[in-house]
């Protein structure tokens, strides 16, 4: 088992190291998933709900909000009935 | 309730829009390249001819750089959803969650064992593993891309689900019933299919560069017969799967069929539009003639979506109005019925906040009667329902035409090829070099057609577009519409100047 974990190990390592073009992709990778995480989803894109509302009831609520009150008036409960 | 800022719904829609073409810039090369790739791997294992070794490296390093510069710009999609696109997501998560889970892992497990097994296993393993590995990632990518399809068909066509209106989502009843739904099915065939005429015609040019340089001419010559083969069984694949498709819109979204058809009044023996001008000024229910100019051919329209020349295909109008004799209900029945539907959704959750479960009861059964319709309830008006005719209509048949081109591109590159003539052909060779662009702006008029052509619907009849958004400015979404303008464009330009001086090195730079 050792020896297959050591196998696949100098594997992986000898591939990584023998890289040319790949070092720059990997380079552009980096880079753009630190861009993606770091500034993107951090500064830009927080989670509209997640930072809202603290709970997924009062999400789920606020959802069924937007819902029923961007439709047509609604009528009251028994004069429907 | 603030109202919402509908200039906010226009931007969260073009940065979402161009967040996907410029995915999709990169998607379909990957599919059909990593099949091309297997092919010639294959050849090499079973010929033994080191040519073909080099091949397999050269367009193995093309396919490579590639995926490094398009790897994860789908996940900006993602964190949309949750800023701009937040009711929508609430309300899909339980829908979206396990395809795009699978999706996940697949691509994990994928990239951590099969890619390293390719791109590092040359001499490294045996033949035999090293193009099983190869295989495999052609597979795998290919059954990646499943997973975000299927829950793109979804939105299509919403099955296998029930709507809960305490936790407000759509809840999964039946992972197969989704899975395997027609529009789920037509749309990975044809995508996959359609890819694989990207990765062929990828091929087809760069080696056509080479021809005309008059370089690593063996190469280039040996590349084109794998890809003209592969490219011409792809369109005829595409053609079929094409056809499912209009069949499944006929079915499920006959309003995208008709705006892609430029279809205003519905016929028997309905014919096609093989190349027309639409008439800009043309108005559902006016009497303006839809065309400026057209050629028809009768009955095909017929044929194709209902595989019968005499059936009726319905119109814009018929859809918008309705049409009794063909028992099409209009746009305005749905409409009151969806906006019962809210009214009883509201009217569930007031007696479910007053605990009053016996007119909760009734509410929900109330509601669950319309709820087919609920996303009508929020239109203006019948005429709402269109989606916009010239930019779906004109998208389609870009797409239709071009692919008519590249059907004679592979049929003239494998004739060619076959009498050994092909270096000779300058002028083919020229506009085969430009077929690969063409290819591109064929596959993103697909989904332009996809896209657009369910408009206003973000989920088929259930949800309109502006539902789903969140209530947030629209100074927030211009601001990063432009970061990712500028971001996408640098990352195109490094994939353009990487992938340009890597062919320019040939097969020997890799």
């Amino acid at each position: 088992m050792v020896e297959i974990i050591k196998k696949v190990y100098s594997f992986y390592r000898d591939g990584f190291s023998r890289m040319t073009l790949g070092k720059t992709l990997w380079k552009i990778i980096i880079l753009k998933l630190v861009i993606m995480f770091a500034v993107l989803k951090l500064f830009f894109f927080p989670n509209f709900l997640k930072t809202n509302f603290e709970n997924d009831r009062s999400r789920a609520d606020y959802v069924l909000k937007q819902l029923t009150l961007q439709g047509p008036e609604t009528l009251s409960v028994k004069e429907d009935l | 309730m603030n109202e919402l800022d509908l200039s906010m719904v226009n931007w969260a829609k073009a940065q979402f829009a161009l967040t996907a073409m410029y995915h999709w810039l990169f998607v379909p090369l990957t599919l059909g390249l990593s099949f091309i790739i297997a092919f010639m791997h294959t050849i090499y294992v079973r010929t033994g001819d080191e040519r073909w070794r080099s091949i397999t490296k050269f367009w193995m390093t093309l396919f490579g750089i590639n995926f490094a510069i398009g790897v994860a710009t789908g996940i900006i999609l993602e964190f949309e959803f949750g800023t701009n696109w937040s009711n929508y997501s609430w309300m899909v998560g339980d829908i979206f969650g396990a395809p795009l889970a699978i999706e996940g892992i697949v691509a994990f497990f994928l990239e951590a064992t099969f890619f390293a097994v390719m791109f590092f296993g040359w001499d490294r393993v045996s033949k035999g593993f090293h193009l099983f590995s190869t295989w495999m990632v052609a597979v795998g990518s290919n059954l990646s891309a499943l997973w975000i399809l299927v829950a793109n068909s979804w939105m299509q066509y919403p099955v296998g689900m029930n709507f809960n209106p305490d936790s407000a989502r759509f809840e999964m009843q039946n992972f197969w019933e989704v899975l395997m739904s027609p529009v789920a099915i037509a749309k990975f065939t044809h995508t996959t299919t359609s890819s694989f005429i990207v990765g062929s015609l990828f091929v087809i040019t760069v080696a056509s560069w080479y021809l005309l340089k008059g370089r690593h001419v063996e190469m280039a010559k040996k590349s084109i017969i794998v890809a003209s083969v592969f490219g011409l069984l792809s369109v005829g694949m595409t053609a079929v799967t094409g056809d499912q498709s209009a069949v499944v819109n006929a079915e499920t979204q006959p309003m995208k069929l008709a705006a892609y058809e430029g279809l205003y009044k519905g016929t028997k023996n309905a014919g096609i539009v093989a190349l027309g001008i639409l008439n800009h000024d043309k108005e559902p229910g006016d009497d303006a003639d839809p065309f400026r100019f057209e050629i028809k051919i009768p009955s095909l329209l017929s044929l194709l979506a209902k595989h019968d020349t005499n059936a009726f295909v319905p119109g814009i109008e018929d859809l918008v109005w309705g049409n009794e004799a063909e028992n099409i209900v209009g746009v305005d029945a749905k409409m009151n019925r969806g906006q019962q539907a809210i009214k009883d959704l509201a009217a569930y959750k007031e007696a479910v906040n007053k605990n009053d479960s016996q007119s909760a009861e009734l509410f929900l059964t109330r509601f669950n009667v319309n709820s087919d319709y609920l996303g009508y309830g929020y239109l203006q008006s019948p005429e709402d329902s269109v989606p916009p005719v010239e930019t779906t209509f004109y998208s389609f048949h870009i797409m239709v035409m071009l692919a008519a081109f590249f059907l004679f591109i592979f049929v003239a590159y494998l004739y060619y090829s076959i009498k050994d003539t092909l270096e000779r052909r300058g002028l083919l060779l020229r506009v085969g070099f430009f077929s690969f662009f063409l290819a591109m702006i064929a596959s993103q008029a697909g989904w332009v057609v996809a896209e657009v052509g369910r408009q206003p619907w973000i989920i088929q009849d259930m949800m309109p577009v502006h539902i789903g958004a969140s209530n947030i400015s629209a100074g927030n979404v211009q601001t990063t519409f432009f970061m990712f303008a500028v971001v996408f464009t640098l990352l195109l330009l490094a994939e353009i100047t990487i992938m340009v001086k890597q062919i320019n090195k040939g097969p020997e730079g890799v």
